[in-house]
């Protein structure tokens, strides 16, 4: 496919265009996909999360500056949410990453949810591993402003940063259940404000709180002002030292094969499932099966698994030499 | 199946000074079911076409106050053309003159939409007039 091709060369039109048909689940998007997965696994993923409004696309801006200037061509992928009224979205993020607007080591990608709960959408993955075999290095994840559920991003980045600011008030007794946990780092942003002591002071007692055996990793608690470019290199120094000790623990590989198991698994699911719905529906087992369920003669498990045993016996018949 | 979207960026280029006009826009093309790349006041012709080839628009929507469209609106253009990017639809908003609009039109811009214009008029023409793109 040509358009592999060129995007493995780092043609970002390419990459752009392969984004989209993705997102779009074109009928391309799984050879595409196919195609690029043995150039991926190289590119180092950081997450970075938190409420609305605490500065995440500026801590981006300056992380993705800070990077560059190291020589590592930087990815960004930034979520934000679909409206759940006309599907539609505004996608802002760019707004604040303006360092790396015109810079050609930068590719920033805005994503919709269109609908996927959990701070990302339903495509970062594939989106990310599109980065990946296109040549960046580092790519930063934003999600949407979360809270206490939207935790899917440690699935998709090695290092997850968590950022709150003072003043959050109660709001961080509810956090602490939530994202706190999913934190490898944390960062009290905006801490030229009152309250960023305390906050500090308040998020360490909670991580002592949950701390693990002497060996485990301790996710540090870092003040900054993205504003200003205040205390951003320390954030990235604590994301390379998270990987180093990752990589040195066999956390890393353990991650990784955790990830890629529950991937593969997911799928199975998926197209098990949407093979068993074709058929139902082609063969007219559908209808009849859902209609008993109205009549309220068979309950919805029921119905499902009848379905399901008459669609593998099919199978076996037909794999019988 | 596919579930394509119609993504539009909207852009200021130059040196407005708000920025009203567009987050209305922004909001009408989000309300009829759009994805809108946003990317706040004073950008470049350079960062414009830029980021509407990595976020894959169909639709660069531009929104000039300042009376220098007449010179950002053919940049914006050639900043495009340069990138390969010569299929997005290139629509142009804010204070311009009647007699501005021929020349902008030659410049590249499809449509041009003064101070009065209807909102529900912009997403129309912005839909009727999408180009189709080949990957």
């Amino acid at each position: 496919m040509d358009l592999v091709d060129r995007l493995l060369d780092g043609d970002r039109r390419a990459l752009a265009r392969a984004i989209t048909l993705t997102e779009n689940e074109d009928p391309l998007a799984g050879d595409l996909a196919a195609a690029v997965f043995p150039h991926t696994g190289r590119a180092r993923t950081l997450g970075v999360t938190g409420p609305p409004g605490v500065g995440k696309s500026t801590v981006v801006d300056g992380l993705v500056h800070l990077e560059r200037a190291t020589g590592r061509r930087v990815g960004v992928v930034a979520v934000d949410p679909t409206s759940p009224f006309s599907g539609g979205a505004i996608l802002g993020d760019r707004i604040r990453m303006r360092r790396g607007a015109s810079d050609p080591g930068v590719f920033i990608r805005s994503l919709a949810t269109r609908g996927h709960l959990g701070g990302l959408s339903w495509h970062t993955g594939s989106v990310v591993r599109l980065l990946d075999a296109a040549g960046f290095d580092t790519i930063l994840i934003e999600t949407v402003g979360a809270g206490q559920a939207e935790v899917e991003i440690m699935r998709y980045a090695v290092t997850t940063i968590v950022i709150l600011v003072p003043g959050l008030g109660d709001e961080v007794q509810a956090i602490k259940a939530g994202i706190l946990e999913i934190a490898d780092i944390l960062v009290v942003n905006k801490a030229d404000r009152e309250g960023a002591d305390g906050l500090v002071r308040e998020l360490e007692a909670t991580l002592e709180l949950g701390a693990g055996s002497a060996a485990s990793w301790k996710p540090p608690v870092l003040k900054t002002v993205a504003t200003a470019d205040r205390g951003l290199d320390a954030v990235l120094a604590a994301a390379h030292d998270h990987y180093l000790y990752l990589e040195s623990s066999g956390s890393l590989q353990a991650r990784l094969e955790r990830e890629l198991n529950a991937e593969v698994r997911g799928l199975v699911r998926d197209l098990a499932g949407r093979a068993a719905l074709d058929w139902a529906r082609s063969a007219g087992a559908w209808d009849s099966a859902l209609s008993e369920v109205l009549a309220r003669r068979t309950d919805p498990r029921s119905a499902a698994a009848g379905l399901v045993t008459r669609f593998l016996g099919r199978v076996q018949r037909k794999s019988r030499p | 199946m596919s579930h394509a979207k119609v993504r539009v960026l909207v852009a200021k280029p130059g040196l407005d000074s708000h920025d009203r006009g567009a987050k209305v826009v922004a909001r009408a093309y989000r309300d009829a079911g759009l994805e809108v790349v946003y990317t706040g006041l004073h950008q470049t012709p350079e960062e414009i076409a830029e980021a509407a080839v990595q976020e894959d628009v169909d639709v660069a929507a531009l929104s000039i106050l300042s009376g220098a469209h007449l010179t950002l609106v053919p940049e914006v253009v050639n900043r495009l053309r340069a990138k390969g990017a010569d299929d997005v639809l290139i629509l142009v908003g804010g204070i311009i003159p009647d007699e501005d609009v021929p020349a902008l039109k030659e410049a590249g811009a499809a449509g041009v939409f003064g101070p009065g214009a209807n909102l529900d008029e912009i997403v129309e023409f912005t839909l009727a007039n999408l180009r189709r793109r080949g990957a």
